[in-house]
């Protein structure tokens, strides 16, 4: 027998009902354990796609014959593109890649079908947002196929002969921001993001936690101390872990993985206030809602969960279906990644990120009144 | 002193946590200087009234001032005025004595902080520990430190809830200096106790059992008010006495006190006329006033027997 005694089967059963009844009493830990993996099974079952489709396109028409038409129309049946617009400038194409409004622009040059007909081989420029190479390798690759088996269907009688030998058209692909599709480039800078969320949620999630806790949170109550005080007091320091983690991450992105970073810094350092207020609100939301530190962390981890699998952190966002991405959508962790990679990789302008920049604010602005709301200046 | 108006004064204070009264209709009045004893079983809802007091719960039903300020409504004014001692030690373990002072001084906004906070070090006869962390303080010194910190802003009233609870007597005799001579300045003090000896240094004190009041005033007029007679006895062999008494007609307490044995009842004829059957020499008996904690005890009794 050994191990110290013998076995009790009933002390066993005690045991294992106390364990049941506790986990019981506790509705969020029970409510997180089922959670989590319910929330993993739909996120890697349903959500993940590494082969994104519906990519959206803009053509730049130079030619409106037949041939190209027939491309367009090719291009939005294989799938991988949505074609949302055959009549943009190409300033206007250009702002729309910037802003990550469109993932593909397709220029077709002026007198195309001409140089088609005449043997020519003429040339489809294919510019694409190549900062995650996952969104768009398969797309990619996809275009000279579609492209070529489209236009075959058209090339028939006087024109068959076009169809022998070197493939009727040129097609250029021209990858933008990152062209070596260096998947660190879209990795680094997303981490930043990443890492804050993680530690700013877990962190202001314990800090009133634990006042409670440990009876502390008695003492400051019976003090003049008020609520927005203890709040704001507690997040400053955060906000300075949250800077010191950003420089680290930015020095490491430069130096170690040799990103370039295009844009400027002081912007980013800027709008990441927003970001890092956000995180904050989120946190002193939980701490108002857990009733101890264990709870805490673990509504962190349901909100990071998403956040680090829905924003387009780990996986291309358009590769998400829709609904995923209306959840993404809602996170500040998809805009901020936006922001980053915008502001690092393309050298966006503040215009330029303003899209994403207000649903960090209207998120903030809510986290952020729920959480002083929720913050109780009494114990009941 | 002539005109003091009261420095607590409520009347039917009521709290209830889902459904379950805890604190219930209590009246109580405290004066300036006074040295107020508040006592009573776990769970009679102590804490829950001096949370109350303190504004760090909400009263269900019921009204009343502290130094002159609405409980409900004007806590944020009573705050800086008050003194508030929790049961469990809630100071950050995690920082050291002069940092948790320093802390409290701010939260308090104390001009000559620094000054302030080394002067109740040293009289406080913390120096030794001023740099150790609070969490590594004895039950006593802890103690210690909390009173400082809510002395530090020098509060006209003090809420202490239990604070010699698990404290050595000599400790708890410093304590009681410290009590005595900020009453002599004018602090009013409500102190939650379990010792019978403590409940006797108060100048007035209340009895709660289970949400309600069942007694108040000085030590002495709790005692003959309970109309509760106590003869004492001593001999040898006791032990033996003990259960011979206990099923005696009159006889509703006998404690070991010492080295006697304290028997008491409320209807005196009775409880003479059944110990007389006792009086055989080998004992002696001597008539005494009933002590607190018997008045309490019969108390809890006659509450329990309906
Ligand atoms: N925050 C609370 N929520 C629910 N019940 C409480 C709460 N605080 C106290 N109680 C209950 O109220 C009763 C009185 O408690 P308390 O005021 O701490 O008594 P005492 O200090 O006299 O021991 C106890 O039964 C306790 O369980
Ligand atoms: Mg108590």
């Amino acid at each position: 027998m050994g191990f110290g005694g013998y076995f009790s089967f009933n002390r066993f059963l005690a045991v294992i009902s106390k364990e049941f009844v506790q986990m019981r009493r506790d509705r969020v830990t029970f409510a997180m354990m089922i959670g989590i993996p319910i929330l993993q099974m739909i996120i890697f079952g349903f959500a993940i796609n590494s082969d994104p489709k519906h990519l959206p396109t803009v053509v730049l028409a130079g030619d409106h014959s037949v041939f190209s038409r027939t491309i367009i129309a090719a291009m939005q049946n294989s799938d991988y593109f949505k074609v949302i617009s055959t009549a943009a400038t190409e300033e206007e194409a250009a702002m729309l890649v910037e802003t990550g409004q469109v993932q593909f622009v397709l220029t077709i040059p002026e007198q195309f079908s001409r140089h088609l007909i005449r043997g020519e081989n003429p040339s489809l420029l294919l510019t694409a947002d190549a900062t995650d190479p996952a969104a768009t390798s398969n797309a990619l690759s996809a275009f000279r196929i579609v492209a070529e088996r489209a236009l075959a269907r058209d090339l028939d009688g006087p024109l068959s002969h076009l169809r022998r030998g070197s493939p009727p058209v040129d097609v250029i692909i021209h990858p933008r921001f990152n062209p070596e599709g260096i998947t660190q480039y879209n990795i680094v800078p997303g981490l930043m993001g990443v890492v804050l969320t993680m530690t700013l949620v877990i962190i202001t999630a314990l800090a009133i936690t634990r006042e409670r806790e440990r009876g502390t949170m008695e003492n400051l109550l019976s003090t003049p101390v008020k609520p927005f005080e203890v709040m704001i007091g507690k997040i400053i320091p955060y906000i300075i872990v949250g800077y010191v983690q950003m420089g680290v991450i930015l020095l490491a992105s430069y130096f170690l993985f040799k990103v370039p970073i295009i844009g400027n810094l002081f912007l980013l350092l800027g709008v990441s206030l927003l970001f890092i207020a956000a995180n904050l609100g989120v946190g002193l939301t939980f701490s108002t809602l857990a009733r101890n530190q264990l709870q805490a962390v673990q509504m962190a981890f349901f909100f990071f969960l998403p956040s680090i699998l829905l924003s387009g952190f780990m996986f291309p966002f358009r590769g998400m279906p829709v609904w995923a991405q209306h959840i993404g959508e809602i996170l500040p962790l998809t805009h901020y990644l936006r922001i980053v990679r915008g502001i690092i990789l393309k050298g966006n302008t503040f215009d330029q990120i303003l899209p994403n920049l207000w649903p960090i604010t209207l998120f903030l602005v809510i986290s952020l009144t729920i959480g002083l709301k929720r913050y109780r200046s009494t114990l009941d | 002193m002539a005109d003091a108006s009261p420095v607590i004064a409520v009347r039917n204070l009521t709290k209830s946590f889902s459904g379950k009264t805890v604190v219930n209709k209590l009246s109580l009045q405290i004066n300036p200087g006074e040295i107020y004893g508040f006592l009573g079983p776990n769970g009679s809802g102590k804490t829950t009234f001096i949370r109350m007091l303190s504004g760090l719960l909400r009263p269900d039903s019921g009204s009343g001032t502290c130094l002159g300020f609405d409980i409900l409504r004007e806590s944020g004014k009573i705050k800086p005025l008050i003194g508030y001692m929790a049961q469990r030690f809630s100071l950050y373990e995690d920082l050291s004595v002069r940092e948790n002072l320093n802390f409290m001084a701010r939260i308090y906004r104390i001009n000559n902080m620094r000054r302030t906070v080394d002067e109740t070090v040293e009289r406080m006869g913390l120096s030794r520990f001023a740099n150790q962390l609070a969490g590594t303080l004895s039950g006593g010194w802890k103690q210690r430190l909390a009173l400082s910190a809510c002395l530090l802003h020098r509060p006209r009233l003090l809420l202490l809830d239990e604070p010699t609870a698990g404290v050595d007597p000599k400790a708890r005799r410093d304590f009681w200096d410290d009590i005595y001579s900020l009453a002599a300045e004018g602090v009013t003090s409500l102190i939650s106790t379990h010792y019978m000896d403590e409940a006797e240094r108060c100048h007035r004190l209340a009895y709660l059992a289970y949400g309600d009041l069942l007694v108040s005033g000085t030590a002495d007029e709790v005692v003959s008010r309970s109309g509760l007679k106590t003869r004492a006895v001593s001999g040898a062999n006791l032990h033996l006495l003990s259960p011979e008494l206990k099923p005696l007609a009159g006889v509703e307490q006998v404690v070991p006190f010492g080295s006697t044995l304290h028997v008491s009842g409320h209807d005196e004829e009775l409880l003479d006329q059944s110990l007389n059957s006792l009086k055989n020499g080998k004992y002696t008996w001597q008539k005494i006033d009933a002590n607190l904690e018997e008045v309490f005890i019969s108390l809890m009794q006659e509450r329990e027997g309906g």
